[in-house]
């Protein structure tokens, strides 16, 4: 579990490679220009760029080119030390952060244990309604700083019940402890032997000491530590574009190889197709439904179409009649194998999906094709029939199977499909139930008023196995709205928290999957592919575990 | 007709609360809460999402919500979107951008439609008036994004005559793609329009009286039939200069122009009511004002037509 130097490490692989390169290639193309700016596909950000306050994908990647934490991706997910020169723990629940000296923000001034500790704490406190809070709530003292009471004013909600308003106890956490400059710890409330992979997200990112002063005016115009910064005071052109450039003083495991970034802000995924297809824009990283048949011909050299840790499935409430208890299990199981995984991820996606056999992504350490109790996601329709049959000794089913959906989603399609191919080898009544937004499906949802399946997705925040399952599937957790619970279940994820290295977490992790594969609170379907194309402009275009190409390395002449 | 215009101006006082309320209710109504839907699966703390519903006034009866915006917006404060940007900053950056895409297509639609149906109409039933016959059928049948991809694909992918997409400040030069494809279809009704109405008038009796006179052929076209012959014209040209403000939806999501109709689309789906509801008001503005304006040319247009007291 000792994670050290390994960003060291892999400076000194890279500066290897690239000497090993220059030394035997006459080539004078493949370093590019390092001043060229390279132009990308983005969204405007949903949010100021506050890192603590940045949970989707639009302000997400602006933040990491802006922001270096105490650890960074690779393109396999393996973590890169970035600020942080050791994290260590002996008990999984006491972490020591030792920093590397000389790292600076973009004003000069220095990062510092307080930088994070600062910023870690702005983040969790109620009264910043920060929308990554959650991410520290396995520190001592979150339930501190988002303490709530019942509204002085008697006020109640719909149920009846009192509403909460934020009565904070103190404004910092007690589990953040400044040693000195460059160390500080962090106290766990519950062992978790993973935690250091978490570092890498957004939300752990350090703050100056400015951004406190007025934090909405800092995120307009954010001053970070990462492998670029804004290129001007007013860069971020709302609707538009940001124009990042490279940050000289970056000292991380990211160096830029190109001068900056304009990432361009496209409304429609056909409308930056189009730009690259039209030399006005380098690099894509979506692609159009409309473009899914021609891309590998309209970019023959330049295309990625690779799995990537986003995982789909549908679940199935534990509430409904027939589908808890021992019938339930018959009925999951009959369900998964009467979909055509193959066929639908062919016809409908073009191959641009890849069907699950799990319920995490390859992307991820300890990803498995072949767990035990795999071949129920198998398409195979005798077995179905015989479980569903099973199924109706126990109390027969007369009514309509549907999967509820958001119609302004892009889903009908692969939703049609599904229910076509349970219909087709149940012999049941099928339906797609479409919603007209996601916001009135997660009405339903929350409420636990589903008249069946509901589809979900699920989009890693951090290459971890936990994190795709326990924030799902745990008794009572936060998006375990069908109410699955499994103390088997619950214990393995438990043990594989407290385990004393990565491995050991993963195996347990892996053992808590084949409990999920015999219960299925949720039939997996398959996992996205991240694709992308670019210009004949761009070089070395690689995409890393979350779907965002990795900007630093792209060349261009 | 002073008396009129002003009568109109004041017509305008309740169709705008009208609109506005109506606005404000639909919005409202959409089901589902907009703030947990930003969030998605993420199992974000209830706290937040109840601090932000307060910060928009989510939590507040709609009465007290729309008396709420109303108030603010007589104070010239229209709220702001869910990513903190004041509502007043959004409409500067979109409105001109789409009053120039706007303006841009009516000339094209107008110019060339006018034209190509005043010749149509004086060629009845020659080869160029079956021609622009068959070409304004095909345009109308058409659906917009067929020819806007189409057109991107030919000129910006092909050719690279234009620029696939709209860059940030959406010059003129860069917007007469995306023009054309906003005006094809109204440029075919104008060309219907006008040819319709040319060919009628050249048998009305004024006309024959002018060239009986011995007045020119070509001041007989201008004056006497093509003057005459733009009152429906014009009508449609006042109804569509709103639809080409609002209607661009399509158009500026192919070339990706950062105008109106995008702009309010995604507040709807977002469920960002203070945004909706003052574009909309805008909009509901620039009809009036395109309507009354309309009316009045009218009368300069057509000496038969007088405004009553």
């Amino acid at each position: 579990m000792k994670i050290r130097r390994m960003g060291t490490t892999a400076i000194a692989l890279a500066a290897v490679g690239a000497l090993a390169l220059s030394g035997c290639s006459s080539e004078p193309q493949s370093t590019g220009d390092g001043s060229a700016i390279v132009t990308t596909n983005g969204s405007e950000p949903q949010n100021p760029l506050i890192p603590t306050n940045t949970t989707e994908a639009g302000g997400g990647k602006i933040v990491t080119s802006v922001f270096a934490g105490l650890v960074s991706y690779s393109a396999t997910g393996e973590q890169e030390l970035e600020v942080a020169e050791s994290i260590e723990s002996d008990d999984a629940t006491t972490w020591t952060v030792t920093l590397n000296d000389g790292w600076t923000f973009t004003n000069d001034e220095p990062v510092t244990s307080e930088s994070f500790i600062d910023a870690w704490n702005y983040g969790a406190l109620y009264d910043n309604a920060q929308g990554s809070s959650y991410f520290f709530d396995n520190i001592v003292g979150y339930s501190d700083v988002q303490n709530t009471m019942d509204d002085p004013s008697g006020a109640v909600d719909e149920a009846g019940a009192p509403l909460q308003v934020g009565d904070p106890l103190t404004e910092t956490m007690s589990g953040l402890t400044v040693v000195d400059d460059t160390t500080f710890t962090v106290e766990l409330a519950t062992a978790e032997a993973d935690w250091p992979l978490r570092l890498g997200y957004t939300a752990y990112s350090p703050l100056p000491k400015v951004a406190f002063e007025d934090m909405d005016a800092f995120g307009e115009n954010p001053i970070g530590n990462g492998p670029y910064e804004l290129a001007a005071e007013g860069a971020w052109e709302h609707d538009v574009q940001i124009a990042l450039v490279t940050n000289p003083d970056y000292a991380g495991v990211r160096v830029p190889k190109n001068g900056g970034l304009d990432i361009v802000f496209y409304g429609t995924q056909e409308g930056a197709y189009a730009a690259v297809q039209g030399g006005d824009l380098d690099v894509l990283d979506a692609l159009p439904p409309s473009a899914f048949a021609s891309y590998q011909s309209d970019f023959p050299d330049t295309f990625v179409n690779q799995p990537a840790a986003v995982f789909q499935a549908f679940n199935m409430p534990y509430y409904l009649e027939h589908w808890s208890g021992e019938e339930g299990e018959l009925r999951r199981a009959a369900i998964s194998m009467s979909i055509n995984r193959e066929e639908i991820t062919d016809v409908i996606f073009q191959g641009t999906r890849t069907p699950a056999t799990d319920f995490t992504s390859p992307v991820i350490d300890g990803y498995s094709d072949s767990l035990e109790g795999s071949e129920v996601l198998e398409y195979n329709p005798e077995e179905a029939v015989a479980k569903w049959a099973e199924a109706d000794a126990i109390s027969p089913y007369e009514d309509t199977f549907d999967i509820a959906y958001n119609s302004d989603g892009g889903h009908s399609a692969w939703v049609d499909a599904v229910v076509n191919s349970i219909k087709n080898t149940l012999d049941i009544e099928a339906a797609g139930k479409p919603y007209p937004t996601f916001a009135a499906a997660l009405d339903d949802r929350s409420a636990a008023t589903l008249t069946g399946a509901t589809r979900a997705g699920w989009q890693a925040d951090y290459p971890s196995m936990y994190n795709f399952l326990a924030p799902l599937y745990k008794t009572g957790a936060g998006s375990n709205y069908e109410g699955y619970s499994s103390e088997e279940f619950d214990g393995l994820l438990d043990e594989g928290a407290s385990a004393s290295s990565v491995e050991d977490a993963t195996a347990k992790y892996v053992e808590a999957q084949e409990v999920l594969l015999k219960d299925l609170p949720t039939v997996p379907l398959w996992y996205a592919n991240v694709t992308g194309v670019w210009a004949d402009t761009v070089q070395n275009v690689e995409f890393g575990w979350d779907s965002v190409p990795l900007y630093s390395n792209i060349t261009k002449e | 007709m002073l008396w009129y215009t002003g009568k109109r101006l004041l017509q305008m006082i309740p169709v705008f609360f009208g609109a506005t309320f109506l606005i404000y209710f639909m919005v409202f109504s959409l089901p589902g809460d907009p703030i947990a839907a930003l969030y998605g699966d993420r199992p974000v703390s209830p706290g937040v999402i109840a601090q932000i519903r307060a910060e928009y006034n989510l939590d507040k009866p709609l009465i007290q919500q729309y008396l709420l915006y109303i108030g603010g917006f007589f104070q010239g404060d229209l709220g702001t979107t869910f990513s903190g940007r004041p509502v007043s900053e959004v409409m500067a950056s979109a409105f001109p951008i789409t009053a120039r895409l706007a303006m841009l297509a009516l000339f094209f639609e107008a110019s060339a439609g006018i034209l190509v149906g005043l010749v149509a109409g004086l060629r009845k039933g020659k080869l160029f008036d079956a021609s622009a016959l068959v070409v304004s059928l095909l345009l109308i049948s058409v659906p917009t994004f067929v020819i806007g991809f189409v057109l991107q694909f030919v000129f910006g992918v092909q050719l690279g005559i234009f620029r696939t997409t709209v860059s940030g400040a959406a010059p003129l030069d860069e917007l007469i793609l995306p023009a054309l494809v906003l005006a094809s279809v109204s440029f075919a009704y104008i060309v219907r329009l006008t040819r319709a109405s040319v060919s009628d008038n050249l048998g009305a009796d004024f006309v024959r009286t002018a060239t009986a006179k011995g007045l020119s052929r070509p001041r007989v076209v201008t004056v006497h039939v093509l003057r005459n012959s733009l009152v429906p014209v014009v009508t449609f040209l006042g109804v569509d200069i709103g639809s080409l403000m609002v209607g661009a939806i399509v158009t500026e999501g192919i070339f990706n122009i950062n105008g109106v109709g995008g702009t309010v689309y995604d507040a709807i789906q977002l469920g960002e009511g203070p945004t909706v509801v003052s574009f909309i008001a805008v909009m509901v503005v620039i009809f009036v004002v395109a309507n009354l304006f309309v009316d009045l040319l009218y009368a300069a247009l057509d000496p038969r037509i007088r405004y009553a007291k």
